[in-house]
């Protein structure tokens, strides 16, 4: 599905993924990544985004174009077609007969204005075309560097209003981007824009997780000739080896409180998951065993971490009580579930199953048992829930390189966020 | 495992690739303002020094060293395993025996036994996968005697894999465990 959508489907990725790359070029001086919207559900919100008025002499802002990539890639709407629509900037001026005939459910419209010393004054409102009444109205004084978080933060409001959960598309992501021997670890936008290196080496970086609060990242690095595991602050760079015990130490997990992380350490024994305080001290071991344990996440209320163990002859889930005590397995179907991420809510798992030789994403709901299989792909890896649920970050493998993909919770709307001739891997869906 | 033992075994095979340049991680800056700066790398993690696995090669004509001749089991050093599995097959006896037998002989001569994984699946559950294939071997070479002080088993999961083509072969290559000789 990825590599052949239909031509009709192409030829409206294609438009929106030209204009982006267009109208986004004034705002960023990086490398685009893509973004293709791949398939989708019935039901979704039909939304007019008319292209923001530019201040005079300026540019037009991305930030309409921004914003509407950030709704569709959620799978919870579509964008109408403006065509010889006309094009308001204020409440005032909408014909809400003329957004109706075109279907929409709702109209975003915006302006911008230049402000003395180089700032930007954005103001958008979201109007309700079926009930012809203003939704919300916001105004942002901004620098000429934050048009991009100010459009997520538009989007994250439009989801908000519309469908009562808030959006993700403020929040960040981090993976391993390999280029040749060298590995860098980065950090972006929701959407895979803006990305920032924190870390380059020439040997493997893998399992970057945010902090709770989103400040700190942990990460494996292989630069000492073998596993060891980091915390770094985001803020000034520093860094500190919070596990680097003898032999392998790997698998950070951020407690919910972001005072401790659950760890693999090989220091005793096979891979066992340990807890460890955030700088380094306070070691305690938590399972026991000649198996091998490791992919700890902790549950949102802190009580239980779900892990991966070969305990039972087979790759599997398995949870236990963070305070100790009995291992007791969640997964049962298939020979190979691992990589464990667990909903904000708590309610249900992502994790890679192998099924008939595909690794691909599943989502397990704890409460009923029903599982589902997100993807079409056979070599996922990592997944991670976006903070308010309602996607799974995911890596896979497609043309022989590592991508990065969101999924809806539906599995119907697939979006992929990758940059062209790397192979990006390990993601990790943050704050 | 010897806990004594493992520093200094650590510190002759880091001094041992030191001579090829330091590549230790660079950290960045990351302000609010969203624009990445370059900060020099923190003093304390220059210390890392990272050589990238140089391995020495014998010369041609060295007959000296047993370890080198392809006509010994010696010459042999990769254990390989079937998907998912940590199990030491039994073809790979005779050439467990002989390393087995050089050890004994050899009490100053020390082994790293790598761990390594095919790339499917998760890096995190085959860098396990990879510690358990090097710990099998680690045991199934102190049943033939090996004293512990002379082994280390560690992992590379499957980040180091030694033929990277995407096909069933390579998988198979990248499934294994390698004896590397601390002198090497």
């Amino acid at each position: 599905m990825i590599e052949n959508p239909t031509p009709m489907l192409r030829a409206v990725l294609l438009f929106p993924l030209l204009c982006l790359a267009w109208l986004s070029a004034p705002f960023s001086a990086h490398a685009a990544m893509e973004i293709q919207v791949i398939g989708g559900a019935a039901n979704k919100i039909a939304v007019a985004m008319v292209p923001f008025q530019a201040a005079p002499g300026q540019p037009v802002p991305a930030l309409s174009q921004i914003a509407g990539d950030d709704l569709e890639r959620s799978g919870r709407f579509r964008r109408v077609g403006l065509e010889g629509a006309p094009q308001p900037v204020a409440p005032a001026q909408v014909d809400y007969s003329v957004w109706r005939g075109k279907g929409a459910d709702a109209l975003v419209i915006g302006r911008v204005a230049a402000l003395p010393g180089g700032r930007f004054e954005v103001r958008f409102y979201l109007l309700d075309v079926i009930k012809r009444t203003q939704l919300a109205g916001y105004s942002y004084n901004i620098s000429a560097g934050q048009w991009r978080a100010t459009a997520h933060q538009i989007a994250d409001i439009i989801h908000e209003r519309l469908t009562g959960t808030p959006g993700a598309f403020s929040s960040r992501i981090a993976y391993v981007q390999k280029q040749g021997k060298r590995y860098e670890l980065k950090v972006a936008d929701a959407d895979g824009q803006n990305p920032r290196t924190i870390v380059r080496s020439g040997e493997s970086v893998i399992s970057p997780r945010f902090s709770p609060d989103g400040k700190r990242l942990a990460y494996v690095s292989f630069e000492d000739r073998k596993p060891v595991v980091y915390v770094q602050s985001l803020q000034d760079g520093s860094r500190r080896k919070v596990a680097a015990f003898k032999g392998s130490n790997s698998a950070p997990a951020w407690a919910p409180d972001g005072r401790r992380l659950a760890v693999v350490l090989t220091r005793d024994a096979a891979s066992q998951i340990y807890l460890i305080n955030a700088d380094g001290s306070g070691l305690a071991r938590l399972t026991r065993g000649g198996h091998l344990d490791t992919e700890p996440v902790f549950s949102p209320d802190s009580k239980t971490l779900y892990f991966t163990s070969d305990r039972g002859g087979s790759a599997q889930i398995y949870q236990m009580a963070v305070s100790g005590g009995e291992p007791r397995r969640v997964s049962y179907s298939g020979s190979y579930n691992v990589s464990p991420a667990i909903s904000p809510d708590g309610k249900s798992l992502a994790y890679i199953s192998r099924d008939e030789g595909r690794f691909r994403v599943v989502l397990h709901d704890l409460a009923s048992g029903q599982i589902r299989a997100l993807t079409d792909t056979t070599r996922d890896e990592s997944p991670s829930f976006a903070p308010n649920g309602q996607a799974v970050l995911y890596a896979t493998v497609l043309g022989g390189r590592g991508i990065l993909g969101t999924v809806s919770l539906d599995g119907q709307t697939r979006a992929r966020l990758s940059e062209s001739g790397v192979d990006a891997r390990e993601p990790a869906w943050g704050p | 495992m010897n806990k004594i033992f493992w520093p200094v075994l650590l510190a002759l095979t880091v001094s041992a690739c030191s001579t090829t340049g330091s590549k230790e991680a660079t950290v960045e800056d990351r302000t609010g303002s969203g624009t990445a700066a370059t900060t020099p790398s923190a003093g304390a993690e220059s210390t890392g020094v990272s050589g990238a696995g140089v391995a020495g090669s014998a010369l041609p004509g060295d007959a000296s060293d047993p370890r080198k001749d392809p006509a010994s089991p010696l010459s042999k050093r990769s254990v390989h395993f079937d998907f998912d599995s940590y199990v030491v097959k039994d073809e790979y006896r005779p050439m467990l025996e002989a390393h087995a037998g050089y050890l004994a002989a050899k009490r100053d001569a020390r082994v790293i036994l790598q761990g390594n994984a095919d790339e499917r699946g998760s890096r995190e559950y085959n860098l396990a996968l990879g510690q358990k294939r090097a710990e099998a071997v680690r045991k199934a070479l102190a049943v033939l005697g090996v004293s512990d002080a002379q082994m280390e088993a560690i992992s590379f999961g499957e980040e180091k894999p030694r033929n990277e083509a995407d096909t069933e072969e390579a998988y198979a290559e990248n499934r294994r465990t390698d004896v590397v000789y601390g002198d090497e």
